[in-house]
């Protein structure tokens, strides 16, 4: 079987090319790619980890969609890519720390405990799955916010706050509601392109719904809304 | 200059960051990956605490089951210290926001694991340390710990016996840096990583901390006992968790009839599975009987794995497995205030051996290890980095000495294929040094070990650019997993017993008189492997 791999170095020239290359049938991406690595080109450059879906290192866009190469089964003329919106390190890896920083900016933590709260099992499965979240930037690379803004918070990190500020212990849910006002919630355009391509599930789309309304009931609007309304109310 | 500098960003690694930067330290955590990648994210079973939700249950229990698994080798002062602040450890990870699952009444839900005399196990589905790293990783960018993400540990800066910081690769840049701490926490996990293609663990885990800490001058302890994962799938080693056992998973063999009670410790349950395997038979794991609404509650991820890398759904079909190499219980000794060898040097987590598991652990016990632990020494790291002030090395020998090192790599031969001889080691020590041993076989891959340490100038890489080079930081990882090979040879070779998981064919008895509470240590004198078996009668 062939897969194409889009390889880059900076200090080639061209820094971008498209290789194709021969590998086994019934390996997973990942081991594939290890394969490549460890039989024929050992200058391929990738991260990985569990090798079992858990720890999020390995994801890479197949065909223009995110996978986890180790959750991925190559088929014929697969084109493999790096993930996108972070600069391109080398090959398949890129540079994360802007899409991790967004955690910090949007305050993805339990801010104050509130010791008198019980949580039971269906407080608990409320936002089971959002904590089922890997970090492996896959919605980061699917979302078309990133195109036009650097700065959204993006759909991994706005999960997480709903995660938190949905949890019966958080005593003072307001400081993360305050953070994802600016290029949080209102600048998702509700595409849906998070949900699709996230390997454990989750829906950050309906839960930046949910951070919405909880926005709403917290004071804040709609900033989009305030414009539109005023020359919507002229009809 | 940091107060604290800690090496490895899993469970015990953020523990003992948090721990240390409430005292209010300044902390930075280096890895070799970003922080939420670290095998910890793969505990699946639980983390003990006897808090008795379930059953009933008392912190002597849980020191009594945990003593009998370390059969011998387990320190009850420390053991005892573990158990007393599970609860407590417990209480900790509710007020950061762990995700636990629940019961009715609001209480963290427990379940049973292996050689466990109660449910002590508290989870959060079969997503256990994925949800407890996590949660940690949140709460250190709440308390502003810094990261050196992708900095890959070379070497510790040790004068006079103190440590004073390390050398360590920017993977980014390529360049070596000497990174000064006053204090340090090595908790960069465990070893199975030298049963490549045979173990349950992220590829990730080959030793680094270990190997750089014997080279510092750090003692290692009970390095041959090596946990085999009674249940790991067939074709790619991937975990199957305790959990599916605890909840009434059966073990059939190739006759479909069951063979070995499934709740023993995971030493005696990993020998029955081997001993057929090795007669021919296929084992397997059934499920089936507990439901497919169960299976989707509590074992989702387990019927997720099955299917992808097995093809096998486990609500209708057997699981093909086999054991693996899943957890070491040897590595770096520690004293009390789980300091090394080496001043401000200390040690927790998987990468130590703090004498709580022994010759076997308990499933639920090494997470345990690492919340408590963890927060233990980063608390006394931030105490040694208070009492004792900075002081900066005399020389610059070490850092240069590996920033030669480095360049020097990329200019060996490359002759021979090292990615070949790691494939290879890990089929042998799976073979030779696994579940079953024999002198034999332990000599024969202590020759192929010193070979390979003969061959390492002819191998090298052939990826020759500076920048995010993982084809070197392979070959080093190679070396250091070279390194740790011949310890873990050395101890098993001289231990003529039957021990927990270390199991001789040709000394199949358990020899009390001669190694009951006797560990094994490895260190190094002027570059030469010593070792001795302490109190050896």
């Amino acid at each position: 079987m062939k897969i194409r791999i889009r390889r880059y170095h900076a200090m080639r020239k061209p820094s971008s090319v498209v290789q194709e290359w021969e590998i086994p049938d019934g390996l997973t991406l990942l081991e594939a790619l290890a394969w490549i690595k460890e039989k024929k080109d050992p200058t391929l450059t990738f991260r990985s980890g569990c090798r079992s879906s858990v720890c999020g290192s390995c994801s890479v866009r197949v065909n223009g969609k995110e996978r986890l190469a180790c959750g991925y089964k190559p088929k014929e003329g697969d084109l493999v890519e790096p993930i996108r919106f972070a600069p391109i390190l080398k090959d398949l890896m890129v540079d994360q720390k802007a899409a991790f920083d967004t955690l910090k900016r949007a305050k993805t933590w339990l801010e104050s405990f509130r010791s008198d709260a019980v949580v039971t099992p269906k407080e608990e499965k409320r936002t089971e799955l959002q904590s089922d979240c890997i970090l492996c930037h896959s919605c980061y690379s699917a979302c078309p916010v990133y195109e036009s803004d650097a700065q959204f918070l993006g759909p991994f990190a706005l999960t997480r706050d709903w995660r938190y500020i949905a949890d019966p212990r958080e005593g003072e849910p307001m400081g993360k509601i305050e953070a994802i006002q600016a290029k949080g919630v209102w600048d998702c355009t509700l595409c849906g392109e998070c949900t699709a391509v996230c390997p454990q599930g989750i829906d950050p789309k309906s839960d930046i719904l949910m951070l919405r309304t909880k926005s709403v009931q917290s004071g804040y609007n709609d900033p989009n809304m305030e414009q539109f309304g005023s020359f919507g109310l002229d009809f | 200059m940091y107060d604290v500098l800690i090496i490895g960003s899993g469970g015990a690694g953020l523990s003992a960051a948090l721990a240390a930067r409430d005292t209010g330290a300044k902390v930075a955590v280096l890895g070799k990956n970003y922080p939420t990648r670290s095998q910890t994210s793969m505990a699946q079973g639980g983390i003990n605490a006897a808090l008795g939700h379930v059953t009933p249950d008392s912190v002597q229990s849980h020191i009594a089951d945990t003593l009998k698994s370390a059969d011998t080798l387990g320190d009850e002062k420390r053991i005892s210290r573990l158990c007393e602040k599970g609860p407590d450890a417990m209480k900790w990870l509710d007020r950061l926001g762990t995700p636990f699952s629940r019961l009715e009444d609001g209480r963290v839900a427990q379940r049973r694991l292996g050689g466990a005399a109660a449910a002590r196990a508290c989870y959060a589905q079969d997503y256990t340390g994925l949800k407890i790293l996590h949660t940690l990783y949140d709460n250190t960018l709440k308390s502003e710990v810094e990261f050196l993400d992708e900095y890959f540990l070379l070497n510790f800066i040790v004068e006079e016996s103190r440590v004073l910081g390390v050398t360590a690769i920017e993977m980014k840049s390529g360049e070596v840096k000497a990174i000064g701490a006053k204090s340090i926490v090595i908790a960069s996990g465990g070893y199975s990583g030298l049963y490549r293609g045979f173990t349950t663990n992220s590829v990730a885990t080959t030793g680094d901390g270990i190997a750089a800490a014997i080279r510092a001058g750090c003692v290692l302890g009970d390095m041959e006992f090596i946990q085999f994962h009674p249940t790991a799938l067939e074709k790619s080693g991937i975990l199957i968790s305790e959990s599916a056992r605890g909840a009434g998973g059966k073990l059939l063999d190739g006759a479909g009839e069951r063979f070995v009670d499934e709740l023993k410790p995971r030493d005696v349950v990993a020998k029955a599975i081997w001993e057929k395997i090795e007669s021919g038979e296929s084992v397997y794991l059934d499920i089936r009987h507990l439901g497919e609404e169960f299976i989707e509650e509590n074992l989702p991820q387990e019927r997720k794995l099955a299917r992808f890398y097995e093809g096998v759904d486990p609500v209708k079909d057997l699981i093909p497995i086999k054991p693996v190499a899943h957890y070491t219980m040897g590595g770096i000794e520690v004293d009390e205030s789980h300091m090394s060898a080496v001043d401000g040097l200390f040690a927790a987590g998987e990468c130590a051996n703090a004498h709580v598991h022994g010759a076997n652990r308990l499933g639920g016990n090494s997470l345990l290890e690492t919340i408590v632990f963890g927060r233990e020494a980063g608390e006394n790291a931030a105490a040694f980095a208070k009492a004792h002030g900075e002081v900066k090395p005399a020389s610059s020998e070490q850092f240069e000495k590996d920033r030669n090192f480095v360049a020097a790599i990329g200019h060996f031969t490359n002759q021979i294929d090292f990615y070949e001889k790691r494939e290879f080691m890990g089929k042998i020590f799976y073979r030779n040094v696994g579940i079953i041993r024999n002198e034999m076989g332990l000599k024969g891959v202590l020759s192929v070990i010193r070979q390979m340490q003969k061959e390492l100038p002819f191998m090298g890489i052939a990826d020759k650019s500076k920048e995010c080079n993982t084809n070197l930081t392979d070959f080093i990882e190679f070396g250091n997993m070279v390194e740790l090979a011949e310890v873990v040879l050395i101890a098993a070779i001289g231990r003529n017993e039957s021990r927990g998981a270390h199991q001789r064919e040709d000394f199949p008895k358990k020899d009390d008189e001669k190694f009951a509470g006797v560990h094994s240590l490895a260190w190094k004198e002027a570059g030469t492997l010593c070792n001795e078996f302490k109190g050896l009668a």
